[in-house]
């Protein structure tokens, strides 16, 4: 839960005045321009930065009085450029790392590893240096090394940036398998169409403040908002919205391919009853 | 007389050595001037193997087994070194950090011009035509550094084009922007391919940016080419591989309950074009 946080850096405000909350079981997608604060704020979450006013709690701990080992059990961020968080000899290294670290047993770690291995496509690379890997490949590892010590938060910094479309699906089912067990999910993302997919609520952010926060659904369908912190809208909504201007006005704004195409279909019916 | 074209490659297969497989297998590929290539697969499918051909780092940097034949601008890949075809192929890649190293846009785009042993008022005169088409007039004093990653990734192109190549390639140049300057860049370079007659051969997973400006679309799935062609025409075929925009999805499922449009679209406003016309049909 983050409170009301002010930070900057050198006296460059990066946060002014952001309020949030992460809920379990439930996946948050922070979105805006480069240099909007998403990423600052993420490294809140884990205390990396703390703030300069306002309070960050994790589970009830001010982040101010923990250390960052304490609060990576809790919350695991992967960041935007893996290269930030591999050092190991190989890939398998890399996984049970941060696992021998949090003092899993062995067997369980190595067995855990495997797992995430396999979900992450990169059995086949076990042995090899992590910077042998392609970027998509390094990315899908970091995930990885942090699943695998199976954090209460997971945080994902542009977990699509680089990703072709299999993995893409492979990194949205890693997301759904995380909802399901009631961890908490955040991606930081402007991959609007992975959003419109994945997330259940939506943040916006803007010169360091969050200017809307609500359900996907309802925040991805609004042009206007969209626009003000120069994302693209999703494809849907926005030919739902063309659409309107020309003279087809569906009941519903639909976000996804299959509710509009209900939604289609529905008007059409309609109008065949008349 | 046969006549090669801008870029030709014919059978070309190559294997890393130490590698268990081929790269790329009998690949047979070609395009001319002013067209705009967009190239897709899975990752590991050879498309960045297929982009080190076009510019010579194979075989000329990277060990291995090749065979085939491949001409670029002319010239046989396979004896011209690279720092020749540098001059008529030019590369982008993702992470334009990379690419960008000096202390201005200004110099960073005279730097290869430099490297050409070009005259001083023949590098001003391209340095000043870049700026002033990638709109970085203003940003010229400012270290790449500074900037934005939108902003970066237009001096990076920016600092090729000076070298007037006449074949730009851009290996997933957007993969690290937001989608209103991937969009800027996508266009930008589009426009190269339309004005100045570049040929571009451009590698990105985001379709639903991409596709709107592409002339041709090829994809590729285990180190050879599947589809090859207008990308109306082809786009159906490698869905299956590297998915499709939203608009499309939904023109696929109309279309599976019988409702017939012009298609498929490349973007929300064609999709809406085609609707509104075939509205009138349905309703009848």
């Amino acid at each position: 839960m983050v409170e009301d946080v002010y930070f900057s850096y050198d006296g460059v405000p990066a946060l002014r005045g952001v309020s949030l909350t992460v809920r379990s079981g439930e996946v948050l997608a922070i979105m805006g321009e480069n240099g909007a604060g998403k990423t600052t704020l993420i490294k809140h979450f884990n205390g990396l930065l703390k703030p300069e006013k306002g309070r960050v709690l994790v589970f009830g701990i001010d982040t101010r009085e923990a250390s960052v080992a304490q609060l990576a059990r809790r919350v695991g961020v992967v960041f935007q450029n893996p290269d930030h968080q591999l050092f190991a000899e190989s890939v398998e290294e890399e996984v049970l790392f941060a696992m021998k670290n949090m003092g899993l047993p062995l067997d369980v770690a190595r067995e855990r590893c495997e797992q995430v291995l396999k979900l992450m496509g990169l059995e086949k690379h076990r042995h090899r240096s992590p910077y042998s890997l392609s970027v998509g490949e390094r990315k899908r590892l970091a995930i990885a090394a942090v699943l695998g010590y199976g954090p209460d938060i997971v945080v994902l910094d542009e977990p699509t940036a680089g990703q072709d479309f299999l993995n893409k699906c492979k990194i949205g089912g890693v997301i759904a398998a995380l909802k399901a067990e009631g961890r908490g999910i955040v991606i930081v993302t402007h991959d609007v169409e992975f959003a419109a997919q994945v997330a259940d609520r939506v943040a916006l952010m803007a010169g360091g403040r969050i200017v809307r926060v609500g359900p996907a659904h309802e925040v991805l369908t609004d042009e206007e908002a969209i626009r003000e912190v120069r994302l693209l809208s999703p494809q849907v909504p926005c030919t739902a919205c063309m659409l309107r201007e020309r003279g087809i006005t569906l009941t519903n704004t639909p976000l996804l391919p299959g509710e509009l195409y209900l939604e289609l279909v529905r008007l059409l019916r309609r109008q065949a009853m008349r | 007389m046969w006549r090669v074209r801008l870029v030709e490659l014919r059978g070309v297969s190559f294997r890393y050595a130490g590698g268990d497989d081929y790269a790329i297998r009998e690949v047979d590929f070609s395009a001319g001037s002013g067209e705009y290539v967009l190239l897709v697969g899975p990752s590991g499918c050879g498309k960045s193997t297929l982009l080190r051909v076009l510019n010579g780092l194979i075989p000329h940097f990277y060990e291995g087994e090749f065979s085939g034949e491949a001409y670029v601008a002319g010239l046989d890949v396979r004896e011209t070194p690279t720092h020749v075809l540098a001059r008529h192929v030019g590369m982008v890649f993702q992470d334009p950090e990379n690419q960008l190293f000096l202390s201005s846009v200004e110099r960073e785009i005279a730097f290869g011009l430099e490297n050409l042993g070009l005259p001083r008022a023949e590098i001003r005169r391209r340095v000043e035509e870049v700026l002033r088409l990638f709109g970085l007039e203003e940003l010229r004093h400012r270290a790449p550094y500074e900037l934005s990653g939108g902003q970066q990734q237009k001096v990076a192109i920016a600092s090729v084009m000076a070298l007037e190549p006449e074949v730009l390639v851009l290996d997933e140049p957007t993969a690290n922007l937001d989608p209103l300057s991937a969009l800027e860049v996508l266009s930008l370079v589009a426009e190269l391919a339309r004005e100045k007659g570049v040929l571009v051969i451009l590698v990105e997973h985001r379709l639903e940016l991409a596709l709107r400006f592409a002339t041709r679309l090829v994809a590729m799935e285990k180190g050879r080419i599947v589809a090859d062609g207008e990308p109306r025409e082809v786009l159906e075929q490698v869905s299956r591989l590297v998915g499709c925009p939203p608009v499309v999805i939904t023109y696929k499922l109309l279309k599976s309950r019988g409702l017939a449009l012009e298609g498929p679209p490349l973007t929300p406003e064609e999709f809406v074009d085609s609707l509104v016309r075939g509205w009138e049909a349905w309703r009848r």
